[in-house]
């Protein structure tokens, strides 16, 4: 594995596999007493935040204090960012604090990028702008395989499993970490949305395109429905939120023209009554609550592999 | 541990135990277990990963055959307790897997193939005191091949086997070698 984790495109399936397999045995820990683990004592890990983002705050810190790491929380609201301090030189600061790991949520695309460049521990993107959302693909994949494969799926990928990403598709980084990392699994994605929220490059992506849900719903395994993100639609995306949840939300009759065994993911928080009626994210289909279980465990499994093992391991691998 | 590079009878050094012994060996500790904990009321056997999971089974096979009792049998994987983490890349980990009826109040037989330096026990004990509180813990190992490095023994030994701290031993079971074997051999790969 590399030292960072930025784009799920750095993952390879062994990679994935081996975060999802290591996952799997850490998902007992929570089942036990004792639910924390020796392993990254000493080690720090900096959860830094320039957007709100409570749960995905929440469930790194949870993850890295199950594994006996020291957290600090650095959010922009009220800190030295908000009198105008750069990206470059909080980094540099953090970088003096001793920072094993930084853990970053930023609203510019490729932030976590140039923060890679910039500090010596490892950097796991938490969400740059409309670009990536590695950690949430991998418990989304995690979800899946725990649901759709055998008990233990310990080794095995999502080869042939149909999943269909519904909605806004344009800013959504969770989409785009999905279809890299699904695929990467073997999964046969489909994205399906208005073709005013598809990216422009969205055709050479590893994943299927529809303008319409209702024809994907009979063959799909697994449905991701995405937030309708209101603070980014600043141009006429669509109609009206009524017309597009007309159209693209998931309703109890939509619900029901699903295969039997099939599963709805959100990657939160819902809009209830826009993208997923409330019958549906209260449904038994709906693995929402379990994401977020699986959340910390699997970002768990990343802090370990990137931290626990020496500390150069680019060195030795 | 991979595939690749694996000892092989005959090529990577001298076999010290074959299946047969190692049969004989294990129904002794079988025996053991039942004399030292009064015919095996309340025992668990958890084996370390890798190779002390199909030893503690084949155990609990062997108590089930003398005595007709049915021992509880699990797997303990110690990785996220070891105190050589940093000193190599991130490794996979192992499974662990308590029988239900958990090890609070039972006496613990850890089982593993080589006992060396007493690390990997050393993790164990730390790994187990997170799971719940035993009565007793005891260790039993297949080899033991001295150069402790900690103050830890085993309860239960098949083979005591004076070795050189150059020299390696392997043990190879049939649940994932494909044979039985216990193997020596002069050449630092790491056991």
């Amino acid at each position: 594995m590399k030292r960072h984790l930025i784009s799920a495109a750095d993952l390879s399936r062994g990679d994935a596999l081996l975060i999802l397999d290591t996952a799997e045995e850490l998902a007992s820990l929570a089942d036990r007493p004792i639910k924390k683990l020796p392993t990254l004592r000493g080690r720090t890990v900096v959860n830094l935040f320039f957007e709100d983002s409570t749960r995905t705050r929440i469930s790194f810190e949870a993850a890295a204090k199950r594994l006996s790491a020291d957290v600090i929380n650095f959010s922009a609201k009220g800190s030295s960012v908000a009198k105008g301090e750069s990206l470059k030189d909080t980094a540099l600061t953090l970088e003096a604090m001793g920072a094993d790991a930084v853990v970053i949520r930023h609203s510019a695309s490729g932030a976590a990028h140039r923060l890679a460049g910039w500090v010596r521990g490892s950097v796991v993107n938490a969400g740059d702008g409309t670009h990536e959302h590695p950690t949430q693909a991998l418990l989304d994949a995690f979800t899946i395989r725990r649901k759709l494969r055998a008990a233990s799926g310990r080794g095995a990928g999502l080869d042939g499993i149909r999943v269909t990403i519904v909605g806004d598709v344009l800013h959504s980084r969770v989409a785009r970490s999905n279809v890299l990392l699904l695929s990467t699994l073997g999964a046969e994605v489909t994205l399906a949305a208005p073709p005013t929220l598809l990216p422009l490059a969205v055709d050479t992506w590893p994943c299927a395109v529809s303008y319409g849900l209702d024809t994907e719903l009979p063959k799909s395994d697994v449905v991701m429905m995405l937030r309708v993100q209101q603070e980014r639609m600043t141009a006429a995306y669509f109609p009206s939120v009524r017309e597009y949840s007309r159209r693209y939300g998931l309703d109890a009759a939509r619900m029901a023209r699903l295969p039997d065994h099939a599963i709805v993911l959100h990657p939160g928080p819902m809009n209830r009554g826009v993208e997923i009626a409330a019958e549906v994210a209260d449904s038994a289909r709906s693995m929402i609550v379990e994401q977020v279980a699986n959340g910390v465990t699997t970002r768990m499994a990343v802090l370990y592999l990137l931290l626990g093992g020496t500390e150069f391991p680019e060195v030795v691998s | 541990m991979g595939a690749t590079g694996y000892p092989v009878a005959g090529r990577d050094g001298l076999a010290v135990l074959d299946a047969e012994e190692i049969r004989r060996a294990l129904t002794r500790i079988a025996h053991e277990i039942l004399e030292r904990t009064h015919g095996g009321d309340e025992v668990v056997l958890l084996g370390i990963p890798t190779r002390g999971v199909p030893l503690a089974h084949r155990l609990a096979a062997r108590i089930g055959e003398f005595e007709g009792l049915e021992v509880p049998c699990g797997s303990l994987d110690v990785t996220m307790h070891r105190d050589d983490l940093r000193l190599r890349p991130a490794r996979a980990l192992g499974r662990t897997d308590l029988p239900p009826s958990g090890v609070d109040g039972k006496t613990v037989v850890l089982v593993d193939d080589v006992l060396y330096s007493g690390r990997t026990v050393r993790a164990a004990l730390d790994a187990l005191t997170d799971l719940g509180r035993p009565r007793a813990v005891q260790l039993a190992v297949l080899v033991d091949r001295g150069h402790r490095e900690l103050p830890i023994r085993a309860d239960y030994v098949g083979k005591n086997l004076p070795t050189s701290q150059r020299e390696v031993v392997h043990v190879l079971l049939a649940e994932v070698d494909a044979q039985d074997a216990v193997m020596i051999g002069d050449e630092g790969r790491p056991s």
